[in-house]
């Protein structure tokens, strides 16, 4: 059954495999761990950018694909659920539609993009996607009536998801029963779905392809396979699981705006998500997506702690004040790139080659 | 130009044949004329001193260099124009000189690969697993962790595990021990036995004398003498005016 669950690509390490079960089993668990509205909030981003990260690796790691314009994507998917919630009320029927209409419109665009462009050397295709990024990050500006402009859109969820919602009268665990834990691990069973999704597709033969077309181009096509094609259905394949982390993003965040979706440092955390976890191993997207994750909203409080605790040494104090946390962030990615060339998962796994 | 084709071989239409075909990269004029027929059911030797346009000619033949003039026909059909994934499902597999195994993937997903058409043939993965011993010990292993030999073993098995009309096979014993030449030259005699026609270019004259039923040198981009491998080996003089030395001090 794991074989089948895993389709038969597991973390072949004990360290790794103790990792992404500490990581499962605090995500499985937050709310009941880890009391309070940011743990939570926390928890919910680690499993998006988890499935957004992993969606990014099929397409960077497993196929060779320099892209940025998977926010792009993500911002569609988000976009879609969002328009529709706001314009059309806070009803299932929106939230779906506005959705599957964000996610079909990620990859028709993934599509056209892949089709215009992905037959030219890897440099362009990447100059295109960056030039398609910052066009639609101007369009969703522009388009305020629709989109909420530079302010973004905030909307009500179907009741069934909001905080006011009870399942259960009775607190379990001293935890609330509400519609908003009812979100997060709806949030968490879709995210699980679609890594296990992606981790079937890459150990697919049509991930085998992939993989061959990273490695050489000529070989894969002299072999018989359409790497166009191939691919062109891997941009779309990532665009459209991209979009859905943003309808994830769009029903956990109850807000969607340029900053929190399309911005450049979401696409730039992505890529730097993807090389700290290890490219082409979808499980260095876990390890990535929840060390960056984690970083970005409690570094900040440990530098506090860090910087009281040395607060009789001189200079030291200053080093590590909390508005410095992003030197610090900066430090961190330098030395885990330098010291783990191939990811954390490729260190762990002992491989050396990063897969 | 010599030509004593006629007789020792059927007179059968080619399976392959190129005719006047012309190959630029850039701004080299790499093959200026190339005429070649590869006769069904016989190994076709390509020799020639470096820069001759072996390579090149098998490139082009696969569409990886697409002809500036010529024609080239597979079993009566063009394939001047045509992408590499179509030429390669028309029939013809190609083991390029650089071994072109992908060294991320397993050995078995190496030969996953190559069997397009879905599962692999279990008679045919046994041969090969008779042929190549190596392959099935290294079944799971990284194909980037074989050795040199094994490697191009592997890149042989995965070139015939799908059937295939037309093998082109370059250099395949480039930078290997005289031991794991033998053991390819084993190989590549029971390929031939099957009746396969394959298009080999190869610089140990040993391994080209043991396998070759035809030959063709090439000089400057053109096929200056067509024959019999067997008359070849057997002229001293003619090797060393083809091919600068003879075939003996090559070995």
């Amino acid at each position: 059954m794991l074989n089948t669950l895993f389709s038969g690509d597991f973390p072949r390490s004990r360290w790794l495999t103790g990792l992404l079960l500490l990581i499962a089993v605090a995500l499985l668990l937050a709310p009941f761990l880890f009391p309070g509205s940011r743990p939570l909030d926390t928890a919910a981003k680690v499993c998006i950018f988890i499935v957004l990260v992993a969606s990014y690796d099929l397409l960077l790691g497993y196929t060779g694909v320099v892209s940025f314009a998977h926010t792009v994507f993500f911002g569609m998917g988000a976009y879609g659920a969002a328009i529709a919630l706001a314009k059309v009320g806070p009803g299932w029927g929106a939230l779906l539609t506005g959705g599957a209409l964000g996610v079909l419109s990620a990859m028709v665009l993934a599509l056209l993009i892949a089709l215009f462009s992905l037959r030219v050397r890897a440099i362009f295709f990447a100059m295109v996607t960056l030039a398609v990024a910052s066009a639609f990050a101007i369009l969703v500006s522009q388009l305020f009536h629709i989109t909420g402009g530079e302010d973004g859109l905030s909307y009500s969820l179907p009741r069934e998801l909001t905080p006011a919602f009870r399942l259960v009268q009775d607190k379990v665990f001293d935890v609330r029963i509400d519609g908003r834990l009812l979100t997060y691990y709806l949030v968490l069973t879709a995210c699980a779905g679609l890594f296990l999704g992606l981790l079937r597709l890459v150990n697919s033969p049509f991930g085998r392809v992939l993989q061959a077309i990273r490695e050489n181009e000529f070989r894969a096509e002299a072999l018989g396979y359409r790497t166009v094609l191939y691919r062109t259905l891997a941009s779309c394949i990532a665009a459209g699981v991209a979009a859905l982390a943003g309808v994830m993003m769009a029903v956990w965040a109850r807000y969607t705006g340029p900053e929190t979706t399309l911005s450049m440092d979401i696409m730039v955390n992505i890529l730097l998500m993807v090389v700290i976890g290890g490219m082409g191993t979808l499980y260095g997207a876990v390890v990535g997506a929840t060390l960056f994750v984690l970083a970005q909203n409690y570094l900040q409080t440990l530098m506090a702690g860090l910087s009281s605790a040395v607060s009789g040494v001189p200079v030291l104090p200053n080093l590590f004040a909390p508005d410095r946390w992003l030197l610090w962030l900066g430090v961190l990615f330098i030395l885990s790139v330098y010291f783990f060339p191939t990811g954390l998962v490729g260190r762990l796994r002992g491989t050396g080659s990063g897969r | 130009m010599s030509d004593r084709l006629t007789h020792g071989t059927p007179l059968r239409p080619p399976l392959l044949s190129l005719s006047g075909v012309h190959t630029h990269i850039g701004q080299y004029h790499i093959l200026q004329g190339v005429d070649l027929d590869i006769p069904e059911g016989q190994l076709t030797m390509l020799l020639g001193r470096n820069g001759a346009g072996k390579t090149t000619t098998m490139r082009t033949i696969m569409g990886l260099w697409q002809p500036s003039r010529g024609e080239i026909r597979f079993d009566g059909a063009g394939l001047a124009g045509l992408p590499t994934p179509e030429i390669a499902r028309r029939g013809i597999a190609y083991v390029p000189e650089n071994m072109g195994i992908f060294g991320a993937l397993t050995v078995q997903e190496n030969m996953h690969l190559a069997a397009r058409s879905g599962p692999m043939d279990s008679a045919r993965l046994d041969w090969l697993f008779e042929v190549f011993p190596a392959l099935k010990k290294f079944w799971k292993s990284p194909a980037g962790s074989l050795s040199g030999g094994q490697k191009q073993m592997l890149a042989i098995a995965r070139a015939v595990i799908e059937p295939s009309r037309l093998l082109l096979i370059d250099e395949p014993t480039k930078g290997l021990a005289p031991a794991i030449v033998s053991a390819l030259t084993g190989a590549i005699l029971q390929l031939k036995s099957f009746g396969a026609t394959i298009l080999m270019v190869e610089q140990n004259f040993a391994m080209a004398r043991a396998v070759g039923d035809t030959v063709a040198v090439m000089d400057d981009g053109r096929i200056v003498h067509r024959g019999l491998m067997a008359d070849l080996a057997a002229d001293k003089a003619l090797q060393e005016r083809l091919l600068g030395l003879s075939m003996d001090m090559h070995q």
